[in-house]
This record gives structure tokens, sequence and C-alpha cells, in this order.
């Protein structure tokens, strides 16, 4: 049996990577306004997904379109990410101001209601102008970056068995990885991030050292929403086929990976989205195994859902989240 | 114009008579014109305007019990529509008892629960498991599935088996706060979805995905109850029952404690309130009401299956507490009352009437956007609109006030009956 | 305080009244029972979701019945009754479907249902379809409670799940010669059921199942069950579950280097499926109690209706959206013929639609049993040769 699961982990490694970085990138967004406002962002799913169908409209427009077509894929997918991320990231500072502004003095949980509506307004929207495009809103996009690479895993040690990748599974991770270090470099080293972490650790003060606190929260979502955009884009390029539905199961596990991670903790984030990922996909492979058919892979959300609550109750601040002090 | 109003909002017998006047006009337009939603829902709203009178808590009760019993099932009755109206009528009755559960939870005891739906799946699996031949696959005695006689312990059963499942949750919460408290009970809910889901095996539970079909309906007095309008009354009784119990903690040393620790654990952990029994009442409480009425779930609908219980369930429940007011029990009735009937009348209504325009060629639409399919769409945007206009809750909670010169320790024993009247 | 309070009000009221007073005015309007032409109204109602994850499917049996129900129009004019569609959204919920089971009970002009597309939904809603003794015509519920509750008014015209899943294994361990299977099932009412029945019964002629896995509807990777696949080495791979799945669970597979056989029930036949899988559709075979879309003549002439009157291709449940208003309106028909042209009852409509014999839609044939089954439900193989849609057809298998 052990055996066995250990043949399968570098082809079960690669894709859950490939899951968990999806899940990270959209935790991201999760956590950066979490840390900034305490304010569960429950459209950002949605935002993901409206990114999706837009990076894979462009796509197919510009797949049409000759001379473009003629161009090497990867400036074309580059292009339609910058402008993808640049058209999300408005429309998460709309959504900002529209729904969550007005509220922000309101009781804490107030926003949760303008947050599921937004959901509910962007899915249908997005649904429409689909179904009037195109007559069905389960679209596929032109498929790039098809090839497999095969991975020799067998060479390192007999017990593992060959892996394979999609070549888009690299551009994927090569993507997120630099959003997340840049994003990191950003927090960290800018004047600007420097401002987004005073006004998370404390509004009022920050304002009193001349921080302009609505406009840092304008940028957070601005940051937040374009790099959820920009990985819809990347996951319809991975995965090929996307619905208007599509937000609602990746932004509830992202949301969870961000709690893993250590709400508000950016590199949390990361971390919690990874090894979400890998989770997930080594419970649906290995389940069945392990406990000689009686669970199964459709157990695998309960695995990673066990796993989430023992972790939180032995480090109620999540993975790498510090433990706060509370003031009283 | 405001002078009018203040005259109103002043005196009693304006109240009165122009309550007396509504009702009569709506009961009756309800009767006459049998297909208008409009009339019924404005008899229910005259609950909301007999609430914001200033008659005694005793007289507005029996004013809306006649209307609850009486008035509105007899003026509903009149025709075809009657079952339909008392279904909704049922139904907003399940989910403000559901609400109220878990205003428990999370408006007064504070902590943020998006697993709540699995307490009601609890019950309704109670009772569905028992009341179809489904149990004899792993109980051991006793004949199944059991008559419908049994129906009424097991409102009780499903109560206990929830709150039990209530403190099973409330355990890691001990130690988990805030928003990873969230998504702690969202997990919770998840897996019991799941696990209700896919226990067709290895022993067969649940039936699984297939659902428990031709539950036995329940019976009173050889009586089988079927029609939506007999559960009217059944729900009804345990709504009264909850919206009692509910006041009764609010005002209790139990409830004041669980306000404390929503303020500040610290604070009230320091005067004495004992965090993990209050926290554990609070989930077992709020689980409870909501298996009792996942009995009466079950036995309405005769067939149960995991797709009732998914999370956006559970999220729904959750905004009609918040719509509502925290923590406020009149709010928390009405946003319950207004989303459920939104959601499962008014729209309906509303989509069809647009059809009907777009058919007969009044205004044309693509079928791309047939109003039909916008229901979720406009509950978003009615969704939003609430919020931002209602920021604190339809009817946001009160907490009684008292005048320092009067907590002299005199006056301390009448402290309980004042309350009650400033509530 | 006193705006709040009028604020509060106000809100509730106006909500109220703005909204309502139309419908009000409107339900007043059709009481009379007669329309602006002079004609008596009969409105079909379909019950289907139309938003929500699931509402593409429900869409088609809509859009499929509407097409039916606009070209029956003129005939039923003759008759001196003007044919309504009425569409309801049960959003795959059971509440939401139980809730507008009432309100389409208490309209009396509602003589006849298409739906649900949900088992789930179509269970406890037709316990109230029963009790107002509307006759339901379902185009997709293939659970087996569905009709096995013996209601009257309940009847459908796609074929059971223990009828569909042994005619799938009879075709994979027949026709395919399978040994090895691995089953995946999307763990809903649907492809459990179907999965279910495939598996006892393939088991039962011999072949061994390696592998029973469920998935998660509304995920788009499928590794985790893909990599079992991959270490089973299975001779074909049967799912129980929908194109929108089926689809990726496919191609994902095929990229993997999968390429035995896979199988599946008539919730794979949709242009869709072939649109998401691409190339990796080949060598995909599904079973389907429609009948030959492209073979037909009526078959043919459907799709291109549809296609013109929509802007959309047809999925397989739109043509079961048609057939399932053809059978649900011949019943209707009937009920007016023998009923002397006057307004027959619910009552007699039900029983007419129940005896319906012989009706042949665009692709079903139907004559349905006692219980509301298809008598003439055989199923048919098509396999998926090139990427496209419609597949070719490939066998057909009787029912037992």
């Amino acid at each position: 049996m052990l055996n066995d699961i250990l043949q399968s982990i570098p082809q079960v490694l690669i894709d859950g990577l490939t899951l968990g970085t999806v899940y990270a990138v959209i935790a991201l967004g999760y956590t950066m306004v979490y840390g900034i406002l305490e304010l569960i962002n429950f459209a950002h799913g949605e935002i993901f997904m409206t990114g999706a169908f837009i990076g894979t409209a462009m796509l197919i427009v510009l797949t049409g379109i000759g001379w473009v077509s003629a161009l090497p894929a990867i400036v074309m997918l580059i292009t339609v990410l910058l402008l993808t991320a640049l058209l999300t990231g408005l429309l998460g500072m709309g959504i900002e101001r529209v729904a969550y502004r007005p509220l922000r003095n309101a009781p804490k949980l107030i926003p949760l209601i303008t947050a599921i509506g937004i959901s509910f307004l962007l899915q249908d929207l997005v649904r429409f102008i689909a179904e009037l495009k195109k007559g069905n809103y389960i679209v596929t996009g032109p498929s790039l970056f098809t090839s497999q690479i095969k991975i020799n895993s067998s060479a390192i040690s007999s017990v593992f068995n060959d892996a394979s990748i999609k070549s888009s599974f690299i551009i994927v991770l090569v993507s997120a990885i630099i959003m997340m270090v840049v994003l990191d470099f950003f927090v960290n080293k800018t004047k600007w991030g420097m401002a987004m972490r005073a006004v998370a650790q404390d509004r009022e003060t920050a304002s009193l050292m001349s921080v302009n606190v609505n406009k840092v929260i304008s940028l957070t979502f601005f940051i937040g929403s374009a790099l959820g955009g920009a990985t819809g884009v990347l996951f319809a390029v991975q995965y090929g086929t996307i619905d208007p539905y599509i937000g609602f199961i990746l932004g509830l596990k992202a949301f969870t990976a961000a709690v893993l991670g250590g709400i508000g903790n950016i590199r949390g984030a990361m971390l919690g989205g990874l090894l979400l990922g890998v989770m997930e996909m080594f419970a649906s492979a290995n389940l069945t195994l392990m406990t000689g058919g009686v669970f199964g892979a459709e157990y695998k959300d309960v695995f990673a859902f066990a796993i989430l609550i023992i972790v939180l109750i032995f480090k109620p601040e999540g993975l790498l989240g510090k433990p706060v002090a509370e003031k009283v | 114009m405001k002078k009018l109003w203040n005259a109103y909002s002043e005196n009693k017998l304006f109240q009165g008579v122009f309550l007396l006047i509504f009702i009569a006009v709506t009961s009756l337009s309800l009767y006459l014109a049998q297909k208008s939603v409009t009339a019924f829902l404005l008899l229910l709203s005259s609950l909301l305007l007999l609430y914001f009178t200033k008659f005694s808590n005793l007289v507005k009760w029996l004013i809306a019990g006649v209307i609850l019993v009486v008035l509105l099932p007899a003026a509903a009755g009149g025709g075809d529509a009657f079952e339909s109206y008392m279904e909704v009528a049922t139904l907003v009755g399940i989910y403000i008892s559901m609400a109220l559960g878990l205003n428990i939870v999370v408006g007064m005891a504070g902590l943020l629960d998006l697993g709540f739906v699995a307490f009601f799946a609890v019950g309704a699996y109670t009772y569905g498991i028992f009341a179809t031949g489904q149990a004899s696959n792993f109980m051991p005695f006793g004949t199944y599935p059991l008559s419908g006689e049994s129906f009424w312990l097991f409102i009780v059963l499903g109560c206990l088996a929830a709150a039990l499942f209530g403190i099973l949750l409330g355990i890691p919460v001990l130690r988990v706060k805030g928003d990873y408290l969230a998504i702690v009970t969202l997990g919770f809910g998840e897996i019991i979805r799941i696990i209700f889901n896919n226990l067709d095996k290895p022993v067969n539970i649940t039936n699984g995905a297939m659902g428990i079909a031709s539950i036995t309906p329940p019976k009173i007095f050889g009586i089988e109850l079927i029609y939506s309008s007999q559960f009217y009354y059944v729900v009804l009784i345990i709504l009264v029952f909850t919206i009692f119990t509910v006041r009764r903690f609010e005002h209790s040393k139990i409830g004041r404690s669980w306000k404390a620790v929503r303020e500040n654990e610290i604070a009230a952990q320091s005067m004495g309130v004992p965090l993990v029994r209050t926290k554990l009442i609070a989930f077992a409480v709020g689980a409870s009401f909501s298996g009792m009425m996942g009995v009466i779930f079950a036995g309405k609908q005769t067939f149960v299956d995991p797709t009732s219980f998914t999370l956006l369930e559970s999220i729904t429940i959750l905004v009609m507490v918040i719509l509502g007011g925290m923590g406020s029990v009149p709010g928390v009735i009405l946003g319950a009352a207004v989303m459920t009937i939104l959601n499962l009348q008014v729209l309906a209504e509303m989509t069809n009437w647009l059809n009907e325009l777009s058919s007969s060629g009044a205004i044309t639409i693509p079928d791309a956007l047939s109003p039909s399919k916008m229901q979720r769409l406009i509950f978003g945007a009615l969704l939003i609109v609430f919020a931002l206009y209602r920021p604190k809750g339809l009817i946001p909670a009160k907490n009684p006030v008292y005048k320092e010169e009067e907590l002299v320790s005199s006056k301390v024993l009448d402290m309980k009956q004042d309350q009650k009247v400033q509530a | 305080m006193n705006i709040k309070k009028s604020l509060s009000l106000l809100l509730t009221g106006s909500l109220a009244f703005g909204i309502l007073a139309g419908c009000g005015k409107d339900s007043a309007g059709s009481t009379s029972g007669e329309s602006s032409s002079g004609l008596k109204v009969i409105k079909i109602a379909t019950q289907t979701p139309l938003s929500g994850g699931s509402a593409t499917l429900g869409e088609a049996i809509k859009l499929g019945a509407q097409l039916q129900l606009e070209e029956q129009k003129e005939k039923f004019k003759k008759l001196g009754y003007e044919l309504k569609l009425q569409p309801y959204d049960d959003q795959g919920d059971p509440k939401k479907g139980v809730a507008n089971a009432q309100i389409i009970g208490s309209d009396k002009q509602i003589m006849g249902i298409v739906g649900h597309l949900n088992s789930g939904v179509a269970i406890p809603s037709s316990e109230i379809y029963e009790k107002y003794k509307i006759p339901m015509v379902s185009p997709s519920n293939t659970a087996t409670d569905v009709t096995d509750r013996n209601l009257k008014s309940v009847n459908r015209i796609c074929g059971r799940d223990d009828y569909q899943g042994p005619a799938g294994a009879e075709y994979a361990t027949g026709n395919l010669g399978a040994k090895k299977v691995f089953v995946i099932q999307d763990k809903t009412a649907y492809g459990t059921g179907l999965a279910d029945a495939f598996k006892k019964s393939v088991e039962e002629k011999g072949a061994t199942v390696v592998g029973y896995e469920g998935i998660t509807v509304g995920e788009k990777d499928f590794n985790g069950v893909i990599n079992q696949i991959l270490s089973k080495k299975p001779d074909l791979v049967f799912f129980g579950g929908l194109y929108s799945e089926g689809g990726l669970i496919i191609k994902q597979a095929r990229e993997k280097g999968i390429d035995v056989p896979f199988m599946g029930g008539d919730g794979l036949d949709s242009s869709t499926l072939v649109e998401i899988a691409g190339d990796a559709v080949k060598n995909v075979f599904i079973t389907s109690v429609a009948g030959d879309t492209e073979g037909t003549e009526s078959g043919k002439k459907f799709a291109e209706n549809y296609k013109a009157k929509f802007n959309k291709a047809t999925e397989s449940y739109s043509v079961y959206g048609y057939d399932s208003m053809g059978v649900v309106l011949k019943g209707l028909e009937d009920a007016i013929n023998s009923n002397g042209k006057k307004m027959p009852s619910r009552e007699q409509v039900m029983t007419a639609v129940r005896s319906v014999k012989d009706f042949q839609g665009a692709v079903t044939q139907v004559s349905f049993d006692d219980k509301g089954d298809n008598d003439y439900a055989k199923f048919f193989v098509y396999k998926f040769d090139d990427a496209k849609y419609p597949p070719a057809f490939d066998a057909e298998i009787p029912k037992k």
C-alpha cells in the first residue's frame, strides 16, 4: 500500500502544486483585504471568475485576428494577463467604492450582505453576457501550451513512477511566483506598502500620520483584485473550460487556505494555498487506498477541512499568523 | 405631515383605529382577490405595524395571535391559492425559527457561524431515517418505518440531536476566535453535508445523494398531516415557543453572559462568566431550534437529500440575521420573513409578470436575458440596497438603558420588570 | 427614531406595493380566464433551474418546451384555446421547487408541467402536483424513486437508472469487451443512481470494477482521481454525471495518456462535451434514450428550428424538453377532444397524458406504463469518432 502511494507521489505533487498555486494567489486577495479592513471579501471569488472570462474573451478575439495569432503565444498571454489584471483591479476598486466604503462604520458583518449581493450580480451579469454573445455560458478558450513534458522521476529512485507536466503549468507557476515575489516586495519595501501595513495596524493613527486611508484601501482592493483576475486567466489557460460559477468553490477553498496560513499574512496565504492544493490532491488520489475502500475520493474535502480544523485547534492563529495579544 | 405623524405616534387610539382599518382592508382584499400576493403581504405587514404601536406586550401578542391563527388562514382560505400562501407562511416560520437560533450564536454571543444549516440537516435526517425503512439497515431492533405519531417525539429528539452536535462543534470553538471560528464552522458544515452525501456505504444510513424519499407524514389523532396549511399550525406553535424561549434567554443570566462575552471576552471572564459553558450553551440552544425545524421540514417535504443543506443555505440564514439586525429578536424575525418571502414568492411572481409582459409583446427581451432567469440577480441587487440603506439592520437591537438613580438597592428588584417594558 | 421607523415601513411597504401592484393587476385581469382575443387560456408550466449552477440544462429544457408550445399554438387556436408557457425557476432547490409547485397548483389555468431537472426537486414537488392532479412529464429524472411511488400525475419520457446502467454495462462488456472497469460518479442523485446501476450490472456480467470514486460537482481539477485511473490501468472508464465535469475528466485523462474508451449516460449527450474535451472526445461512448437526432427528419428539423429561434446549439435536454411538452400537449388535446371541445378538468388531462400511446416525438417514442415510465425506453449507444457533435449511432440495446 505504502508502495502504491509512493509511486504516485511525484505526479500527485505536481498536480497538487498546480491547484495549490491557484489557491495561493486567490488567497492573497482575501488576506490583503482582510488584513487591512478585517473584512471577508466574499465577492473575491467572483472577481477571479470575471477575470477568467475577460481573459478568455480576449484570447478568443486575439487568436481570431490574423496577424496577432502569428505572435508567440507567450507574448499574447502576457498582454492578456496585464490587461485583465488592470480591468479586474478597477472592478475591485469599484466594488469597494460602492458596496464596502459606505458601510465602513456599520457593524462588522454588514458588508457580508453586500458582498453576497455583489457575488450574485457578477455571476448573473457574466452569465448573461456570455449567453448573449455565445449562446452558452460554459466557455472553452483556445488551447494554448498543451504539450506534455515527461519528468523522469523514476531515475531519482525506483519507488517513484514517472510524472508528466502540462507546459501551461510551468507558465502558471512562474507567473504566480513572479506575482507573489513582486507583491511581497511591494508590501514590505515600498512607501505605499508601508502605508498599507500602517493602515492595517491602526487605521486612525495612520490617518493622523498623513496616510490617505481611502486611497490605501482602494489600492489594496486594486492589487488584490488584479491578482485575482490574473489568476483567473491563468486558471482558464490551465484548465481550458470556465463557467460563471467557478468563483464560489474556488473562493471558498482559497479563503480556507488564507485562514490555514494565518489570515492577514501574505506569506501565510501562499503557504496555505500550496498546502491545501497538495493535501486535496493527495487525498483524492490515495484515500481509497489508505482506508481500504471505505472512504473514497469524495471525502477529500472532509480530509482537507479536518486537517484545517486540527491545525486551528492547535495553532488558532494559523500556520504563519502571529498570536495577537488582546487589548483589554 | 410631521404633525400628523407625531399625533399618530403618540396616540394609542389613533394607532388602534388605523391598525384595525388596515387589517380589515387587507384581509378583505385578500379574501376577495385570492391571487393578489400584494394583499397577502400587506396583511402580513400589519404585524410589523402592530409591533410599532404603543400597546402593551400582552395586547400585541393577542392581536398577533388573532391575525395569525384566525384571520390569515381564513382570509387566504377562500380560494385556490390557499395552500400556496400557507406553504410560504410555513417556510417563513421555519426560517424565522432557524434565524432566531443563529441569532443566539452570532447576534448575542458574537460567535460567527457559517455552518449553521448542518443542525437543520441533523434534525431533518433524524426523522427521515427513522420514518422510512432506512433505519432497518443499521438498527438491530425495532421495525421501521416508525408510524406518523412518532413525529411529535422526534421533534424533541431532533432538538436534542442538534444540540448534541452543537456541543460537539462547540468544543473546537473554545480555542478558536473571530474569523478563524467562521472557517471552522464552515468546515464543520461542509463535513456534515459531505458525510450525509456519502453515507450510503459501507452501511447505508442516509441513502447518499439519492436522498430519503417517502417519509411517513406526521399523524395526530388519526389525521395525517399532508397539507401545508396543517403544518402551518405546527410551525406556528413551535415558533411561539421559540420566540418565548429566546426572549426569556435574552433577559436571563445566561443571556447577559452571552452579551458580555460578545462585547469583551476577557472582561467577561474576569467578572466570573464561565467562558466554556457560556459558549457551549449558545451553540447548543441555537442548534436545537434548527433541529426541531429540521424534523418538521422532513415531515413536510416527505423527502430529504443533501442538496437542501448547502453552504449557500447557511449564508442565507446568516444574511437573515444580519439584515434584520444582529441580536435583535424582532429584527431577525423581520429579516427572515423578508428574505424568505422575497425569494419564494415575490421574485417568482415578479419574473412571471415580466415574462407575461415580454411574451405578450409589451416589451421585447432576448432569450438570453429572459426575466425568468433573473431571480438571483434581483435578489442580489435588493440585498445590496437593503444593506446600504439600513446598515444597522431593519430593526436594530436595543439595549435596555438604566437610569443611574434608579439603580439604588431598593430598585434592583424591579429591574427585571423595567427591562421587559423597555425591550 | 420616527424617521427610521417610517423608513423601514416605507421600504417594506413600497417594495410590496411597487413590485406587486403589477402582479395583482395582471392576475386580476386573467381571472376571467379569457385572453384579449376571446380565446380561453391554457397554461403549461415548466419548472427547471434557470439561475444558479445547473441553469444551462434547466434552460435547455425550457427552451425545448417553448419551441414545441409555440409550434402547436395555431392548432390549439383552432380548438378555441390559447396556449401560454409559464416558466418557473426552481434553482435546483427542493424548497423552492415545492413553493413553486404550490403556486402552480393554485393557478387553475395551468394544465400540465414539464420538469424537473433534478430528481431531488422532482420527488417532493410531485407530491404537490399529485394533490392538485396536474400531470407532470419529466424530461430528465432518471432516479427510480420518481415513478416508483406510483403517483398518477408523474410520468417521464427518459429511461430509468436501472435500465440505462445495465444497457451501458451490456455494451461495455459485450461490444467493447471490457474486463477491468473504473467507475467515477459525481455524487449527485443522477450520477450515483446511474453509476451504481452500471457497477452492479457490470459485475454480474463478469467484469471487475477496479475503482469506484466520487468527484465534486463544480470543480475543474480532477487529476487526483485520474491518477488513480493511471495506476489501476482499467480498459474502460465509466462516468456517471453530466458533461461539464465529464468533458474535463476526459480531457485531463487523455492529457495524461489514458486512451481507453470512456463511457457515460445521457448526461454526457451535449455539444458542450465536444467543446470542452476537444479532440479528446474520440473513443467516448454514450448511452441515450434519444434516437438519432441527425438520422430522423423530425430530429433534424428540430435542431434547425431551435438554432434559428434561440441562436443556440441544442443540448440533449432541449430535445427531451421538446418531446415532454409534445406529450403534455398530446394529452391535453386528447382531453379536449374527448370532452367535446370543452375545457377539460385537470384530472381529465392527467388521465389523458398517462394514456398517451405511441407518441412519436422528435427523437423519442413514448407510451406510458401504469407507473408512468416510458415503455419505449430502449437505449441507443453513440460513439464519438471525431471531435464533432452529434456522435455517430453505434448500437441499439432493447429494454430488458
